[in-house]
């Protein structure tokens, strides 16, 4: 069975809601009950087929060709299966996913992977603002899964970051992994401003000395057991973090922050 | 059956089902691994008295541990789950947990999971740091030397403990050269431990006594002293014996070590005083497990 590809074949003037066009949902499926599902642009809904040429059968393996930035809320509520976005992705990509796994080859939006519960969703080029975090008003973001993005992301990194693992090839911008409360979230580039920003448990693993509050104190200089795990846990990513040359397990520790419970760190990698 | 001079009785060891778990211990080397490990399997002969068997399993090399340092691995057997994660708990918690630069891991997968740094976390007295990676639940645990690192759980398997052989020589001196080739041969099996003091027991015992508080008593009719005295087992000319222990994860584990153990003490043969191999049981009406000893060296 070849992958169910959604191939765009034309420009929608308003933003679309993708979320129908699941693994979970399309299962069992013929191509004119899938053509026929309804999307939400705006204030019109569309047929399927009038957005997309639609090919194969795998629904298990969903494939969305020619995609662009404002195909929002690819993957919500993801349960098992894969999709593959070649090209970028709009807003809330893997929203709430619990299993399964999304690629993209391109950029990715605001909220990528917010609250997401499972699963490991990989992003190649850049992600927006509140990867990985709370949906406005909530407070638990992500709390589970893998979040790979190989470029650079945005503000508020995990905001609320509950559990699970983001890794950050490029740079994160600020108040990266601000009011998280447990979690992980590696970054080999640079950090903004705020970085750790009310944070109360949780791990920020960089490469670079960050910019630090004043509300994060040192711990000085440590050799951490759980590290080689940890970078051990990374070998089968498709990713720098899966070079056993990017390890480490001599840091500084800073615990923080410190204006709310303080039990937080920032890992700093020693050379 | 006659190997190499030495008589195999027609007899079996009798077993019991127990309940087992595997855990890893890794520190900066093998010295401080070994000290840990040891400590932690120490008063764990049986579980008469003890409230586990426990050992030492083998030596893990740095390739074959989860954090890539120096390991031993120990298996710990007890008669019942609640018992064995007690004792697990408490030994983790007194001898891993204090030893430095230790790190404690799960060296067995089951379906049922046995705390083993789970409630020890609460040592960090709120300090301590979960870590969930590719899938197992870590803790760190803020001690005086850095961090003390243990997985969450280990596995809880169905096991068998009792395997056993006895070996019965001219002289105690050649009892014990025995009951020592024969455990340097068995250490090498994986799955099995023998727990008693260098693998070794003299003071092999029967069910019940003369006196109603004990329900074990020496094995009289295999007491050398006794050969005049009582019921006895022994012919004349031996003078001492020596019983080797096994417990295994499986019974085709115990199979295995005792027949390279048996062999390892029939290649000393009766040149070297050997004269028989027997095992202990009851009559076979209270342990499922049965090793039948001439079936084994068949």
């Amino acid at each position: 069975m070849s992958a169910l590809t959604f191939t765009l074949k034309t420009q929608p003037v308003q933003r679309v809601d993708m979320s129908p066009l699941v693994c979970q949902t399309l299962q069992g499926l013929s191509i004119a009950d899938i053509a026929a599902q309804e999307l939400q642009s705006g204030k019109r809904k569309f047929r399927v087929d009038e957005l997309f040429t639609i090919d194969g059968s795998d629904a298990q393996n969903i494939v969305i060709k020619n995609s662009i930035e404002k195909l929002d809320f690819i993957g919500k509520e993801l349960d098992g299966g894969t999709i593959t976005v070649e090209g970028d992705a709009g807003a809330y990509l893997g929203m709430s996913m619990k299993k399964g796994e999304i690629k993209v080859s391109g950029n990715a939006g605001l909220y990528a992977a917010c609250e997401m519960k499972n699963g490991y969703l990989e992003v190649s080029g850049n992600v927006g603002d509140f990867l990985g975090a709370a949906l406005p008003g909530n407070k638990m973001g992500m709390k589970g899964g893998i979040i790979l993005v190989k470029g650079n992301a945005g503000q508020r990194v995990g905001d609320h970051l509950r559990r699970g693992l983001i890794l950050i090839e490029g740079n994160a911008g600020d108040y990266c992994g601000s009011r998280m409360t447990a979690g992980t979230i590696a970054v080999m580039g640079n950090t903004g401003r705020y970085l750790g920003y009310a944070m109360r448990r949780g791990t920020l693993l960089l490469w670079n000395a960050p910019q630090l509050s004043a509300s994060f104190n040192d711990c000085g200089a440590h050799t951490l057991a759980f590290l080689p795990i940890l970078f051990n846990s990374f070998k089968a990513l498709n990713s720098k973090f899966a070079d056993g040359s990017v390890g480490f397990n001599r840091v500084q520790r800073y615990a923080g922050d410190m204006a709310e419970i303080g039990q937080g760190e920032v890992l700093v990698k020693l050379n | 059956m006659i190997i190499n001079g030495v008589t195999i009785d027609e007899t079996f060891a009798e077993a019991f089902p127990m309940k087992a778990t595997r855990a890893i211990i890794t520190a900066q080397n093998a010295k401080w691994a070994m000290i840990a490990a040891q400590t932690m399997t120490g008063f764990a002969t049986s579980v008469i008295a003890c409230g586990c068997e426990a050992g030492i399993e083998r030596v893990l090399s740095p390739d074959e541990t989860p954090d890539g340092r120096a390991g031993v691995s120990v298996l710990i057997f007890a008669m019942g789950g609640k018992g064995l994660a007690k004792q697990l708990e408490t030994r983790a918690g007194q001898c891993v947990l204090t030893a430095p630069t230790t790190a404690l891991f799960a060296g067995i997968d089951s379906d049922i999971k046995i705390p083993l740094g789970k409630n020890l976390r609460y040592f960090g007295d709120g300090f301590q740091i979960a870590k969930k990676i590719s899938g197992k639940r870590y803790w760190r645990i803020p001690v005086m030397d850095g961090e003390f690192l243990t997985e969450a759980t280990t596995g809880q398997v169905n096991a068998v403990g009792g395997g056993n052989f006895l070996v019965l020589a001219r002289s105690q001196p050649q009892a014990l050269a025995a009951c020592e080739a024969a455990i340097e041969a068995m250490r090498k099996m994986p799955n099995v431990i023998m727990p008693f003091p260098g693998g070794v027991v003299r003071s092999g015992s029967k069910v019940g006594s003369k006196y109603k508080t004990l329900n074990a008593s020496t094995n009289d009719a295999f007491c050398p002293t006794l050969k005049g005295a009582t019921k006895t087992d022994l012919s004349p000319n031996i003078e001492s014996v020596m019983e080797i222990v096994i417990d295994g994860l499986t019974k085709e584990d115990i199979d295995n070590a005792m027949r390279v153990g048996i062999q390892a003490v029939c290649d000393l043969g009766a040149a070297e005083g050997i004269e028989r191999i027997s095992a202990g049981n009851y009559g076979g009406k209270l342990g499922p497990f049965h090793f039948h000893l001439q079936e084994i060296m068949a």
